[in-house]
């Protein structure tokens, strides 16, 4: 399915699930309910992003920030989304530090590996004869079972 | 299975949000006089979202007669926009519906008053 750029509607599916988890069980919603409240929800966006806008105009800025949301939910009359809000957000900055330290420590890893790795090569080239023993002892063994199949 | 029922409970996890982000910005984005948004800015954007689409259908479903409902129809809809302060930015675009015949009553009537 092409997605035109300029589709400004929210996935079909996700808001589905969004209304039928919020209703009651075996509750049915119509078609035509269903698109409505997924273009409502597109307005909403809409309308949200105009008022933290006009927030971040008041601050001589240009890019809105949590704070510019947070102020154009109570514009909207939405107080009761503040407090779900502001926890969602500390989980998800928790979410992004573990992520950001998690990637770092992964480079962090990596650089050690290498520096290991070039230790373990230098070893390698003064203990070359022991392990080229170990290597044939383990290639017969596998020859071993290969041979059944060249037959 | 138990992929399916990470994926519910993470709806309601203040964690993660359902609705993808980046459909969230491009409708953003759309906006005029908007230039950049921060990442935080648009999770909770998103998130209230989430929690406006839960709402909407919450109070749209509940304002039926107190007789056990079943479905969830348009008209609940248009009519939690008239009647609940916190919709009547969506008047416009879930407007009541009414009978052809009933709106070409009313025009004609219109036509009567603007003759006098």
């Amino acid at each position: 399915m092409a997605e035109r750029p300029e589709d400004l509607n929210l996935p079909n599916a996700v808001i589905t699930r969004i209304i039928k988890e919020a209703l009651p069980d075996g509750v049915n919603v119509s078609k035509e309910a269903r698109r409505a409240i997924s273009q409502a929800a597109s307005v909403f966006v809409l309308y949200a992003t105009s008022c933290a806008n006009n927030f971040a105009m008041k601050s001589k800025r240009k890019t809105l920030n949590a704070a510019d949301v947070m102020a154009a939910m109570e514009e909207m009359e939405f107080e009761r989304f503040l407090q779900p809000l502001r926890e969602s957000l500390e989980a998800y900055k928790k979410g992004q530090k573990g992520k950001k330290e998690a990637s770092e420590q992964k480079r962090k890893d990596k650089e050690k590996k290498t520096d290991v790795e070039e230790n373990e090569k230098s070893r390698e080239e003064e203990n070359e004869e022991e392990e080229d023993e170990h290597m044939e002892e383990e290639q017969e063994g596998e020859n071993g079972g290969e041979e059944e199949v060249e037959n | 299975m138990s992929s399916e029922k990470v994926d519910a409970s993470s709806t309601m996890n203040s964690k993660n949000v359902s609705l993808p982000m980046s459909r969230v910005k491009l409708i953003m984005k759309s906006s005029p006089d908007v230039s950049s948004i921060n990442q935080e800015a648009l999770f909770l954007t998103t998130k209230a979202t989430e929690l406006f689409v839960q709402y909407l259908a919450q109070c749209s479903f509940k304002r039926g007669s107190g007789r056990e409902k079943k479905t969830l129809a348009y008209c609940d809809l248009a009519n939690a926009a008239e009647e609940t302060d916190t919709f009547q930015f969506l008047i416009d675009i879930l407007p009541k519906k009414i009978l052809a015949r009933d709106y070409l009553r009313s025009l004609e009537e219109m036509g009567e008053v603007e003759d006098d």
